[in-house]
């Protein structure tokens, strides 16, 4: 890539991001009779106070692992949307862990996130392996699988793990050994911080300078050509869907041992889809993939202090992010300005004598 | 004669930032045959798609008849009277060649396809202009040359006056050129016009009124055929003298390296694609395997290479079976293999030379350890390939669908050949690259095959199987039909006639190229 089309995709995922802004702003100012003053929360309430920037970590966290988890799946070209089940049933598996067996601090969350890891792996894999087997698409059965993961999660909880005691469909506390310490006071970030961010790091490396990620990015750039290479591509396909569902149970993990004190969800908790827009906002670079995941969450949570304070429904958020979503993947969008670019530096070329 | 038709100023950019054309003047007389030339690469295409619609100039107009007009799609082309025929036939495989003829433009009885009616219309419409296409015939049973000639038939059905032909001598034998020539002549004869995009001097010479010459994007001039020999326009056309032979010494073939024996492959159709072929391939030799293409050649390779198939027979390389050994395991016992499409098989596009060149030996010990990369020892491998196949990149990270088709292809061989083979597997190895590429490319060969490599060399190209090969064997039909233990003995007619089938040599003459 040259500089100027580097410039060129920031410039366009900037703009992107605009117009979406301003799409969100033309709608404030329809709806709400004090625009100014629904604006100001949307965007500078997160930062309004320490406990609003909190909010915004401890959303960035998680997305951080979602986000890892598909930009790796999506490197192997497999659109794997099983993040949001993996993240479930990892949280679920932890859950359990955390719930029925006695170890001492330390030792039992780390046991408890491995073993949602690895449920997690093993449920992103099921799609991976059904594809090389028999070809059938990721893409619809791990969305498919979501819902199995999500109905299954809830059973083992009503059945097995719900405190009977306690007044709504939760599971029992955990133990107080397995909860993951809090890391800054007022706010419910955790030590978990520190895992997304060496996942970051990992993640990058192992993208970039092992032969294992070369191997995904080779097959998802053109796997005819990975497997004429000598690759062997369905190994590809598996592992990579392996690992991004790792990461995706990882991060269910964490979250619900760092932000939780039992398991309480009643729903898929959105961020396995969230983790869709950060990987395609990072372009699948892990590097990317925090500041992607901080500028959703700060969306999220200005959206929400927004709907807390003014009197705009919190919905538009999610009418802002497709627009965005709808800017960046479409990958003709500027395009005239981007051959104009070209035609530029290449006719520019010319004239300078350069040959091609 | 009145111009009838002329292109000023064109000039094209291809996103990739390729300039195709730049500020291109171009036209055309009325009832002539009008030859455009030049080498791949040089624009010829590209002008054509231009005016064809099928591409979009950034600048430039195009006039017809004086009259301004703007063609921004085939659409409009067809509307303007001009018609094209690809290099690549744009039929639709599993219908008629009728149902093809009037595909778009199909005669109505009540809703339905009045069958009738388009099977007559192909008639006449041969008859007209002798081009007798069966209308009743599968096009994907029918034989290049008719294809061919249903395409322009199609064209022509259009109401097309000036017929655009791009490379069509390039899938033709010598007969069947020989059988479009004059049928191009009686259409010349019936008022058409038509331009003729070839790379091959003595059809200008034989077909042609006037010759327009394009080099690197630029028209180099427009000459009428009788005043130029073939030497200037080749000077034009290339900027210099070329050497179209091929510099080397007699073959010395040692041991064999590639025994085939009895090999059949199946194709898409579970049609017989490869049916009996038997060969060997020794040290220090190139063969040749010349054929029209989809005789077979394709699927060879194929299962060679392990991206195909053995459904039986058997393949072995220095003496290790070929049959259930993965691609690596086969790459690991000797084998490269510069394949026919580069783009789907050769390389990664949207990825960096430095990528598509360590595509097969990244997790070779020099480059990499337990766990990481060796990025030094990598980035240094990648700029000596660079520097040693003169590929022309900004640095090893340019991507490399951001380079022209001739340096792309030299990053293909640059990673193929130094992965030091024994069997080079080299499927059109120079279509569509610049004549720099591909002398380099040829001179590469023979200089792998001196240092003991054995090589196995599919083209389309007749002039290249001949001059590169040592010996050749062709194929028609998925079946060897003859074998020259000199390649250059053989004559180029003889060999039209063994590729379209119409001459075989006896099995006892075949079977000489199995050495043992």
């Amino acid at each position: 890539m040259t500089k100027q089309q580097r410039l060129f995709e920031v410039v366009r995922t900037g703009l992107a991001i605009l117009i979406a802004l301003v799409i969100a702003l033309v709608i404030i100012l329809v709806v709400s009779d004090d625009p100014g003053d629904a604006l100001y929360k949307f965007l500078l309430g997160p930062l309004g106070s320490f406990r609003h920037f909190g909010n915004v970590i401890e959303l960035m966290i998680p997305l951080v692992f979602t986000g890892i988890a598909i930009s790796i799946m999506f490197s192997a070209a497999q659109f794997n949307l099983g993040a949001e089940g993996g993240f479930f049933i990892g949280a679920i598996a932890t859950a359990f862990v955390a719930i029925k067996f006695n170890l001492p601090p330390v030792i039992h969350p780390i046991v408890a996130i491995l073993f949602g890891s690895l449920v997690g792996s093993l449920f992103c894999g099921i799609p991976a392996v059904l594809k090389v087997k028999w070809g059938a698409s990721e893409l619809v059965s791990s969305l498919m699988f979501n819902y199995i993961a999500f109905f299954f999660g809830l059973f083992l909880i009503n059945y097995y793990l719900r405190d009977a005691s306690a007044g709504a469909m939760v599971s029992f506390l955990f133990k107080p050994t397995a909860l993951l310490p809090k890391l800054v006071p007022k706010t419910r970030i955790s030590v978990g911080i520190f895992a997304a961010v060496a996942l970051v790091a990992v993640a990058a490396l192992f993208m970039q300078k092992t032969r294992w990620g070369f191997r995904i990015r080779l097959t998802g750039a053109n796997a005819k050509f990975s497997q004429y290479s000598g690759i062997d591509t369905n190994a590809v396909v598996v592992y990579s869907q392996v690992i991004g569902g790792f990461i995706a149970g990882l991060g269910g993990s964490i979250e619900l041992l760092g932000m939780y004190t039992r398991f309480s969800w009643q729903n898929l908790p959105g961020y396995g889809w969230d983790g869709v827009i950060v990987a395609i906002l990072a372009r699948n670079n892990p590097l990317f993939v925090p500041i992607a995941a901080f500028f959703l969450a700060y969306l999220r949570i200005g959206a929400d202090i927004m709907s807390r304070y003014s009197d705009v429904p919190n919905e538009f958020v999610a009418l802002i992010q497709g627009t965005i979503i709808i800017l960046i993947a479409a990958s003709s969008f500027l395009a005239k300005y981007r051959h104009k670019l070209v035609f530029k530096e290449a006719t520019r070329a010319v004239s300078a004598g350069g040959d091609r | 004669m009145d111009e009838l038709l002329r292109m000023e100023g064109i000039t094209k950019v291809y996103p990739n930032g390729i300039v195709a054309n730049k500020n291109v003047d171009f036209s055309v007389r009325a009832g002539e045959i009008h030859g455009l030339v030049g080498e791949n690469g040089a624009g010829k295409s590209t002008l054509m798609k231009i005016l064809f619609g099928l591409n979009q100039a950034e600048e430039g107009r195009i006039t017809l008849e004086g009259k301004e007009i703007r063609v921004d799609s085939p659409y409009a082309a067809i509307g303007h009277g001009i018609g094209m025929v690809h290099q690549h036939f744009m039929l639709v495989p599993s219908l008629t060649a009728a149902e093809n003829l009037v595909m778009g433009l199909e005669p109505r009885k009540g809703i339905y396809l009045d069958i009738a009616a388009a099977i007559r219309t192909t008639e006449e419409l041969g008859k007209k202009y002798n081009l007798i296409v069966d209308p009743k015939a599968t096009v994907r049973d029918l034989p290049v040359g008719i294809k061919q000639r249903l395409e322009i038939l199609k064209a022509l059905f259009r109401g097309a006056r000036i017929l655009i032909l791009d490379e069509p001598t390039a899938v033709l034998t010598p007969q069947e050129t020989e059988e479009l020539f004059s049928q191009l002549k009686l259409l010349r004869e019936q008022g058409n016009t038509i331009v003729f995009i070839s790379h091959k001097l003595n059809e200008i010479k034989e077909l042609c009124d006037r010759v327009t010459i394009m080099r690197s994007g630029s028209v180099q001039g427009t000459f009428d055929v009788s005043s130029v020999d073939e030497k200037d326009i080749s000077r034009l056309m290339v900027g210099r003298d070329v050497i179209l032979e091929v510099e080397k010494d007699e073959a010395e073939p040692a041991e064999t390296v590639l025994k085939v024996r009895g090999l059949v492959v199946f194709d898409r159709f579970k049609k017989r694609a490869v049916d009996g072929v038997s060969f060997s391939v020794r040290r220090g030799e190139i063969l040749g395997i010349a054929g029209v293409e989809g005789n077979g050649q394709g699927e060879l390779v194929e299962a060679i290479t392990g991206l195909g198939a053995i459904a039986a027979g058997e393949v072995s390389v220095n003496g290790k079976d070929v049959d259930g050994m993965s691609i690596r395991e086969i790459r690991e016992a000797g084998v490269c293999h510069v394949p026919e499409d580069r783009m789907t098989y050769g390389c990664a596009p949207n990825l960096g030379v430095e990528a598509n060149l360590m595509s097969c030996n990244h997790d070779s010990p020099e480059f990499t350890g337990p766990v990481f990369l060796k990025g030094k020892e990598i980035r240094a491998n990648s700029q000596r390939l660079i520097a040693e196949y003169a590929v022309k990149c900004s640095s090893p990270l340019q991507e490399v669908g951001m380079l022209s088709g001739g340096n792309i292809q030299k990053v293909v061989v640059a990673r193929e050949f130094s992965s030091g083979p024994s069997l080079i597997v080299a499927d059109q190895p120079t279509r569509g690259i610049d004549v720099g590429a591909t002398e380099f490319i040829r001179a590469r060969l023979v200089e792998l095959r001196d240092a003991g490599a054995a090589v196995l060399l599919v083209s389309a190209d007749l002039n290249e199987v001949m001059e590169l090969s040592d010996s050749l064997i062709v194929m028609y039909g998925g079946k060897i039909r003859a074998y020259a233990p000199d390649a250059k003995a053989v004559g180029e007619e003889e060999l039209g006639l063994y590729m379209l089938g119409l001459k075989n040599q006896s099995s006892e003459e075949i079977a000489r190229v199995v050495h043992d």
